[in-house]
């Protein structure tokens, strides 16, 4: 950590996406990891981030019809 | 692609098809996570079914030019995209000029507010956003942006993989990521306090 020149929260806050995406340094993400554990408020707030991107894939996700997977069977090389 | 040639031996021919037989069932493994992206890139479920059978189908004609061992995951949607991109998408609408949130916590600090309990957990939260609007946030994303997301965000590409797939700089990946998921929420936040 360096100096007092700035906000932890609003550093971890940046953190967010790229500790979620898990593209972090290694020294970066123990960073984000130390405040998450003394900071109620940032640790809601990526624990809501982590909800937010399951609600979102399966709101997005429709499953394939078994026509559509036998059409595509279809179209292998005979043998 | 080309047959082999005519004067290929029994054994080469034996071993063409065992490969042949082997990409196509392994591409086949991957067809539900081609068809949720191709969804998502098509205004209709006939539209995707259109799209996924056509990436199939050439990727089945052009099986020769996969290098075994390298990425069929990232090669298939390379397809996908590519004739996503061929089949031309629909008139862009101007994208929203109005400011982004530049905050990342933002989402959770506006559904927070409007739900009035500062003691509600972050699943209560979550609860607030509706399926439908996420479907409709997404498909109104600008199509550069809404390829970025779908690829990590559904396909769970890395940023590599995605630059890769789409023929684009890991940085411009990284940039349409991050605008494309902030505009995605500032929609749903719209929409969630609207409703409620």
């Amino acid at each position: 950590m360096s100096g007092f020149a700035f906000d932890p929260c609003e550093k971890c806050e940046q953190m967010m996406q790229p500790f979620l995406d898990r593209v972090l340094t290694e020294e970066e993400r123990l960073e984000a990891e130390e405040h998450l554990a003394g900071c109620a408020y940032c640790a809601k707030r990526y624990r809501f981030e982590a909800e937010f991107r399951s609600f979102v894939r399966l709101a997005i996700s429709e499953p394939m019809s078994p026509e559509l997977k036998a059409k595509l069977s279809a179209l292998r090389t005979p043998l | 692609m080309s047959e082999p040639k005519p004067e290929s031996s029994p054994r080469q021919l034996a071993e063409d098809a065992r490969d042949r037989v082997r990409f196509e069932e392994e591409a086949l493994e991957l067809s539900d996570q081609v068809y949720q992206v191709a969804r998502r890139l098509s205004g209709s479920r006939e539209e995707a079914e259109d799209l996924v059978q056509d990436t199939y189908a050439r990727a089945f004609r052009a099986w020769r030019s996969f290098q075994p061992g390298t990425n069929l995951r990232a090669w298939l949607f390379r397809i996908l995209t590519n004739l996503n991109i061929d089949r031309g998408r629909k008139i862009q609408r101007t994208p929203d000029q109005q400011p982004l949130e530049e905050n990342d916590y933002f989402l959770y600090n506006r559904l927070e507010e409007s739900t009035g309990d500062g003691n509600a957990d972050e699943q209560r939260i979550v609860e607030r956003l509706s399926q439908n609007d996420a479907v409709t946030a997404l498909a109104d994303l600008p199509h550069d942006f809404r390829d970025v997301v779908l690829l990590v965000d559904l396909a769970d590409f890395s940023y590599s993989d995605a630059a890769q797939i789409l023929g684009i700089p890991i940085g411009t990946v990284m940039s349409r990521l991050h605008r494309g998921r902030r505009m995605l929420k500032q929609d749903l936040a719209e929409s969630a306090v609207e409703e409620s």
